[in-house]
């Protein structure tokens, strides 16, 4: 009898304890989640046409978005890459692209969402691009 | 026993249905019914639309005429290598036809472009190596504007228009047009679909199939 009570104590404190470390992670986790799925949708509509649902470009007419290493260098520039397009040569996966990018009338809000999509997905992993800091960033374009 | 019998008769049935389905493809475009006289005899026949008589350079500056397409089944398509919206999701799936056919000698694609004053010979090449197109499968053709704009919208069926408020400057739709060897619509596929394109992969297989009939004239 006095081991059910414990064995049922025990399993209680696992369940409240499993139950505070999700509600903990949560926050950050929905947060992250939010910009992410909206960031999916910026992607359909904006970016997939041309750099391809996997983010695997087009052979050497549209650079992939799998550079992992170009996007954390550049974090702080790809704002300003997705609202104002690039334009020449281009370095990615020690491959040189040249060409245009057009400019993206993004809000400085989807732009988070969509950066932090990309820097997420396609084999990257770099946590959220904030509101707060895509218009940080946004501010500092050439 | 019945039951056996049964089940034959239903791999017969089956067996028919798969031959009766030797598919065919429509044909597009007017088309005129003609009486003449053959042998004394009046026999009546239909004028089918054709694609007229064309000239017009590709990537390697080479002139191109309805010679070189002679007995030939071609995917058109209308395209600009600075076309920002539509395009680059077009030549992805216009690259699944090229890997399917490449190896064969009467199947060919023709991308014209209709920014011929930007889309030189040679941007057109560089366009190509990018794709990483090579051989003579796939043609990037460059002709007079005008000359391109009547034979989209007149003969391929296809609108395309310069238009300055549009993304890169002209307006034009993703059609993928199949043409047979004589020179015939047989299908219109919406090139910025995957599903429609792998139809017209399937479709040449049927236009392939199709026995060298009598010319429609």
């Amino acid at each position: 009898m006095k081991l059910t009570i414990t064995g049922g104590i025990g399993a209680l404190f696992v369940l409240v304890m499993m139950a505070i470390f999700t509600s903990c992670q949560s926050d950050e986790q929905i947060e992250f989640q939010r910009y992410y799925s909206s960031g999916s949708l910026v992607y359909q509509t904006h970016c997939q046409n041309c750099h391809g649902v996997h983010g695997e470009g087009l052979l050497g007419l549209i650079p992939p978005l799998t550079d992992s290493v170009f996007l954390k260098t550049n974090r702080k520039a790809l704002a300003c890459m997705v609202k104002h397009g690039v334009k020449g040569k281009i370095t990615i996966k020690n491959k040189v692209f040249e060409g245009t990018m057009p400019p993206n009338d993004l809000s400085p809000v989807e732009i988070a969402n969509v950066l932090t999509y990309i820097t997420n997905s396609f084999g990257n992993k770099s946590g959220a691009v904030t509101n707060e800091q895509a218009a940080i960033d946004l501010g500092k374009c050439h | 026993m019945k039951k056996i019998a049964g089940i034959i008769a239903i791999v017969l049935a089956l067996g028919a249905c798969k031959l009766n389905s030797n598919k065919t493809l429509p044909i597009y475009g007017n088309r005129e019914p003609v009486t003449k006289v053959v042998n004394g005899q009046t026999v009546s026949d239909t004028i089918y639309q054709t694609i007229p008589p064309i000239k017009f350079i590709n990537q390697y500056g080479d002139s191109i005429s309805n010679k070189n397409l002679d007995g030939k089944i071609y995917v058109a398509d209308f395209f600009f290598t600075t076309c920002p919206s539509i395009c680059p999701i077009m030549q992805r799936n216009m690259l699944n036809v090229y890997n399917a056919y490449k190896n064969t000698e009467d199947v060919k694609i023709l991308s014209y472009t209709i920014d011929p004053k930007h889309d030189s010979v040679k941007v057109l090449k560089q366009y190509a190596d990018k794709l990483e197109v090579s051989g003579n499968m796939w043609w990037f053709l460059q002709g007079k504007k005008e000359e391109t704009y009547q034979l989209a919208e007149k003969n391929y069926l296809v609108a395309v228009k310069s238009d300055s408020t549009a993304a890169g400057g002209f307006i034009h739709q993703g059609y993928f047009v199949l043409i047979d060897k004589k020179s015939r619509i047989r299908g219109a596929y919406d090139g910025t679909q995957a599903n429609e394109v792998n139809k017209l992969i399937e479709d040449i297989k049927i236009l392939k199939a199709e026995k060298d009939e009598q010319p429609a004239k």
